[in-house]
């Protein structure tokens, strides 16, 4: 029993989606707007709901009117055929005569009063079957060859029995044009005088005017359900407007509000349960916004303060510069006592720390300007290629090896800060020159149609995994072992990955013990680019990959969110 | 005959220091801690060239430049710890001609002054005419008409470049190399800034520019684009 239904229901199921399938062109699109709009729906099933009820009511009104009209009618046909039954047998049972002529006048005059008694004017007069053939018997007679042919076995079957005095049957009669029209056919019988018989007389009525009546009340009808229809489906509509338009008036307002207009609130809409919504939803906007004030708060109080202590360790520290410089100018003490060797060393070291000190407290400043969300970069069409070879160009000397740019594509200027991007190039090409060992380091530039992408690669001592995936924090040391050529905060990577993604952009990382690093920049070019493909590999190509590699599956970068201020000129 | 620099910075051991430095260059350095100090001793010793701190106690640095602005056109270099937007552009459209972040390389700061010190070269009577202004270099005299525009010096170098070859476009590295003396590439705000001060004087209308045209993203140029 459960087999069959499930077999049941899986062959319907089969049946269903063969039929979703088959009408997908043409009914796609309305399906697809049924499923997503709750207004469609509510209006389809109200249209259909009162439709039903409307044809339903329709026919019932239809055939009670047609019923009772009939009825009426027929009530009104039987009474007019016994009127004349009687006048004619009255005048029948008033007669003597038993000739052939007085019989065929008596019939004849007979026959004129029954046209005069009743409405209708197609009468047929017969003698009945089965009765003693007799000379003298008048002839049937009849005013419409029509009804003759009317006229069934059963309903003369009926008259002969006479258990009745009258019979009546529907029949299909003609009219002048000879199209078919309803009638009635009423039959009774008529006794002549002098032992001549049993004649049938059966009198016919076109019920072409009931039916012209029953239809005009069906047009009308037709005609009403229409614009019944039509008038509730313009209600359905409005009321759907009406009911949705608070609805509607949310989704706008969490519309704007998502896309940063912190003042959108929602309108009152005179409903409780709307209005309900509305408080709350404005609520909740009131409490998002005071956080977000309380934050920019802080991040505007926090900004201030780094701005603060920088401005005033800059000044000692530019006093400290000026008398160190005053102290190893030559000019300095003319005639004053030489400097000793360790004097002049002391002098040396104490400048290149002032300088390492100032650069620090450079990107300190930096990376909390970025920690505090207050950013501003400021765009102008810049030419990548040219860009990175300026930045190569000004490092080449400090390289041991020759820095190769391949640049591949790239060359289509693209709106960048150029300030925050030679920041990146040439804090990448620096790192790989002091990682590199003194091998060959190649730069990379390349371009599809969302974004371009600048990598550098070396060959040096490389990383490991786990230091891959630290080597973008701050203060951070592959190997705090190793002496440093080139000095460096330890906050390099950290401000270029932030630069990179003020830009909308990434900043990634290969690497692997003493095969090199390879790390990657990818710019998108537009602004409203939410995911692109680098047009640069992360993992080089002359590499065999391993499991340790970053996982890229289809190689789709997302855009990072930041707040940033442009300007561009 | 040696320049005269007034330096106002309200830390004496940099105010020393740096006279130190200076008038190891050989300057004359007069120093004032304070704003209104400053203005008294600016009217006092006329210098030939203001080191300003933006941050100073009372009148502050960018108030105090355009108070001397307002009197003289004497070249002003701010001195700045901050090098955030609002600050430096706040400072060059109160009147200064130059600005050095703190903290700055001795070497650079006087090759700052020298730039600004310098005497433009030119040649006897040079004449020259643009848009409707009258160029009178050796008078160091612009002129619509009869009537005189005062110019800072700076200001008059940078439409004088402008002017002697009108119609070529000039980059804001070129510009800020020939004016300003830098020799790497430096702030390019410094030009944007300044070429709005001399549209702000010279232009009948600034918002719609005829003499100092923009040509967008390669730089400016003296003269209607088919004028």
């Amino acid at each position: 029993m459960a087999g069959g239904r499930t077999a049941l229901g899986r062959w319907l199921r089969r049946a269903r989606i063969r039929w979703i399938r088959a009408s997908q062109p043409v009914l796609g699109p309305f399906r697809a707007r049924w499923r997503r709009s709750l207004r469609l729906r509510t209006m389809t099933y109200t249209g259909l709901i009162t439709g039903v009820m409307i044809l339903i009511s329709g026919t019932y009104i239809l055939t009670s009117i047609g019923d009772d009209l009939y009825s009426s009618r027929r009530d009104q046909v039987l009474q007019d055929a016994a009127r004349a039954t009687l006048a004619a047998q009255s005048q029948l049972d008033g007669s003597d005569a038993a000739d052939r002529s007085a019989l065929s006048s008596l019939a004849n005059s007979v026959r004129a009063t029954v046209g005069d008694t009743t409405s209708s004017q197609m009468i047929y007069v017969r003698r009945q079957p089965h009765q003693p053939p007799l000379a003298d018997a008048p002839l049937d007679s009849n005013t419409s060859p029509d009804l003759v042919n009317a006229i069934t076995a059963e309903l003369s079957d009926a008259v002969m029995s006479r258990n009745q005095p009258q019979y009546w049957q529907a029949v299909t009669l003609h009219s002048a044009s000879g199209e078919p029209v309803p009638g009635i056919v009423v039959a009774s019988t008529l006794t002549f005088p002098s032992g001549t018989g049993n004649y049938d007389l059966f009198i016919g009525y076109s019920l072409a005017d009931t039916q012209r009546t029953l239809g005009f009340i069906q047009r009308t009808l037709v005609l009403t359900a229409l614009i019944l229809m039509l008038l509730i489906g313009a209600l359905v509509w409005i009321i759907a407007r009406i009911v949705f338009r608070p609805i509607r008036a949310a989704a706008d307002v969490s519309r704007r509000l998502a896309s940063g207009e912190s003042r959108a609130r929602m309108p009152l809409q005179n409903d409780e349960h709307f209005d309900e919504l509305s408080a709350n939803f404005n609520d909740m906007a009131d409490t998002l916004q005071a956080r977000i004030d309380e934050l920019d708060q802080v991040s505007e109080m926090q900004q201030r303060f780094v701005s603060d202590v920088s401005h005033e360790l800059r000044t000692p520290l530019t006093t400290i510069r000026l008398a160190s410089e005053v102290l190893q100018a030559p000019t300095a003490a003319p005639d004053g006592p030489e400097l000793t060797g360790s004097q002049q060393r002391a002098l040396e070291v104490l400048g290149n720390q002032v300088e390492r000190f100032e650069q620090l407290l450079g990107d300190l400043l930096e990376i909390s300007r970025y920690d505090a969300g207050r950013i501003t970069i400021e765009t102008e069409p810049t030419n990548l290629v040219s860009l990175t070879r300026e930045v190569v160009d000004g490092l080449q000397s400090l390289s041991h090896g020759l820095i190769e740019v391949r640049a591949i594509g790239g060359y289509s200027p693209i709106e960048v800060d150029p300030r925050r991007i030679r920041r990146i190039v040439s804090n990448l090409v620096g790192n790989a020159i002091e990682h590199g060992e003194r091998k060959a380091i190649v730069v990379t530039i390349d371009s599809n149609a969302a974004a371009v992408a600048i990598s550098v690669r070396d060959w040096g001592i490389g990383m490991n995994t786990e230091d891959v995936a630290h080597a973008f924090d701050r203060f951070w040391r592959a190997d705090p072992s190793r002496k440093r050529t080139l000095g460096g905060t330890g906050l390099g990577l950290a401000i270029a990955r932030e630069d990179a993604a003020v830009h909308g952009g990434l900043l990634e990382a290969w690497s692997r013990p003493g095969e090199g690093s390879n790390f990657r920049l990818t710019l998108p070019r537009r602004e409203g680019t939410a995911s692109f493909v680098s047009p640069i590999p992360l993992v080089p190509d002359d590499v065999v990959p391993d499991a340790g590699d970053p996982q890229v599956t289809g190689g789709w970068l997302r855009r990072p969110k930041r707040r940033v201020k442009k300007e561009g000129r | 005959m040696s320049a005269r620099i007034l330096v106002v910075d309200d830390d004496r051991s940099l105010a020393e220091m740096l006279g130190m430095v200076l008038e190891g260059e050989g300057f004359l350095t007069d120093h004032s801690a304070d704003g209104a100090e400053a203005l008294e001793a600016f009217r006092v010793s006329r210098p030939d060239l203001v080191l300003l701190d933006v941050m100073l106690p009372g009148i502050d640095g960018i108030e105090v430049c355009s108070r001397i602005r307002a009197e003289s056109g004497v070249p002003i270099i701010m001195l700045t710890a901050r090098t955030d937007t609002t600050d430096v552009v706040r400072g060059l459209e109160a009147g200064a001609d130059d600005y050095v972040v703190k903290p700055f390389n001795p070497a650079e700061l006087i090759a700052r002054i020298r730039a600004r010190l310098r005497e433009p070269q030119q040649e006897a009577n040079e004449r020259l005419r643009i848009g409707d202004l009258d160029i009178d270099v050796a008078a160091h005299e612009v002129r619509r008409g009869e009537v005189v525009i005062p110019l800072t010096p700076l200001e008059f170098d940078l439409l004088v470049i402008l002017a002697r070859k009108p119609q070529q476009v000039f980059t804001r590295e070129v510009l800020l190399e020939k004016v300003w003396g830098y020799q790497y590439k430096a702030d390019t705000r410094l030009v944007n800034v300044h070429v709005q001060r001399l549209r702000a004087k010279i232009e009948q209308d600034p918002d719609r520019p005829a003499i100092v045209t923009t040509v967008r993203g390669v730089g400016y140029r003296a003269g209607l684009s088919d004028a």
